[in-house]
């Protein structure tokens, strides 16, 4: 694979380190001469000084024949305007922008700039997923395809502790597909009970959360075990 | 019967913008966005100025006999990137929107925030960069590159035997 990285700061050296260990092709580009000659000596040919966001140095560094462009600077704006002319004008299929500031996040994705990520989110997402403090936790949100997966702990008071699978009348658009219990997961049959303190993985149409916590976490707060 | 005046240029103009008074949100007031500022105000638009830098208003008053705000101007602080900022300076009644900041990345990030976001119809940016000028323009935005100007009228200064002879030709 080719990838092109804008940006050689702490993010995308080590973006480009780690690619290159697993033997795909990479180019960095950075704009700040200092930080271009910083990086020099151990990328070697594979880092160009210039402005990602400048068409001609996106096409010296070969942007036509990029299977990946990963924007990671450290202005938000250069990371998208990087990521949309590497799709839009170079047709170029998998971008990865990172979001400095997280109330850009909506910018991103007003231009069509997916995925985006954002290390405030990623913590966030990590404190949610070791302190579930609302019960549920989303695990994984496939924008495009419209689906999440969640997880979610089951109160003792849910509704749904006792009953099988089978005979949970979840709403259209989700699907259990895993039980977590006593620190192993599985994938429950038919007649699986649902017991309180069980972590259950549901496949989701997004919006239907709420609707979904009634089931295993009605208080919206987890089994105190 | 009584005589009519021959239109002149002066009326048209005046006629013009009758038609079209604007809601213009001027972006970034340096020396170019805030020129505009005060020549769209001065022709009769309605004009709200959003400027990271509060001393930029300075820029709105020199040389008028009154400030800013007593000609009916607007003036926001605030980074154009915050939605709230472009929503205070008043974005969501705009009729036209300028991005006139310092960089190229900020003016065209917002340019398409206020088509896309807010429906803005007559989104007009500032690219230095002459090629992305051209493709942003294929994209829909009305681009305006300094730079490319500048480049034409340094290249017919400096042959005009080259003009003669297409004007020859």
């Amino acid at each position: 694979m080719y990838a092109i990285i804008a940006g050689a700061g702490k993010v995308g050296r080590n973006l480009a380190r780690e690619l290159i260990n697993k033997g795909h092709e990479v180019t960095l580009i950075e704009s700040s001469r200092s930080c271009y000659l910083a990086n020099e000596d151990e990328f070697e040919h594979a880092v160009q000084y210039g402005d990602a966001t400048e068409l001609w140095v996106l096409e010296r560094a070969g942007i036509q024949r990029a299977d990946l462009v990963i924007a990671v600077t450290g202005d938000d704006e250069d990371n998208i305007l990087v990521c949309q002319v590497a799709k839009e004008k170079y047709l170029c299929e998998r971008v990865i922008a990172r979001v400095n500031n997280p109330r850009n996040h909506d910018h991103f994705r007003l231009l069509g700039i997916q995925p985006a990520v954002s290390a405030t989110d990623l913590i966030l997402r990590l404190i949610e997923h070791e302190v579930p403090r609302y019960g549920l936790v989303h695990l994984l949100a496939l924008e495009e395809e419209r689906l999440e997966i969640i997880e979610l702990e089951v109160s003792p008071d849910a509704p749904t502790v006792g009953e099988r699978v089978a005979d949970i009348a979840l709403p259209e658009g989700a699907l259990i597909i895993s039980v977590l219990r006593g620190g192993s997961g599985f994938v429950p049959k038919h007649d699986t009970m649902i017991e309180a303190g069980d972590e259950v993985l549901l496949v989701l149409d997004p919006g239907l959360e709420e609707a979904i916590t009634a089931y295993f976490a009605p208080n919206g707060h987890p089994a105190a075990f | 019967m009584p005589t009519v005046p021959a239109p002149q240029w002066s009326n048209l103009r005046t006629y013009g913008q009758l038609l079209i008074s604007m809601f213009v949100l001027i972006v970034g007031a340096g020396r170019v966005g805030s020129a505009v500022a005060k020549s769209a105000l001065a022709s009769g638009h309605e004009v709200s100025v959003l400027d990271e830098d509060p001393l930029s208003h300075e820029r709105l008053d020199a040389g008028q006999s009154k400030s800013w705000e007593d000609s009916g101007g607007q003036f926001t602080v605030g980074t154009a990137l915050e939605t709230d900022a472009l929503i205070q300076a008043g974005i969501e009644h705009a009729d036209a929107f300028i991005a006139s900041t310092a960089g190229d990345n900020t003016n065209l990030v917002i340019a398409q925030i206020a088509q896309k976001r807010f429906g803005v119809e007559k989104a007009i940016v500032r690219v230095m960069d002459p090629a992305r000028a051209d493709w942003y323009r294929e994209q829909g935005l009305q681009t305006i590159s300094p730079t490319k100007h500048a480049i034409d009228m340094f290249q017919r200064a400096l042959e005009p035997a080259a003009s003669l002879q297409g004007e020859v030709a």
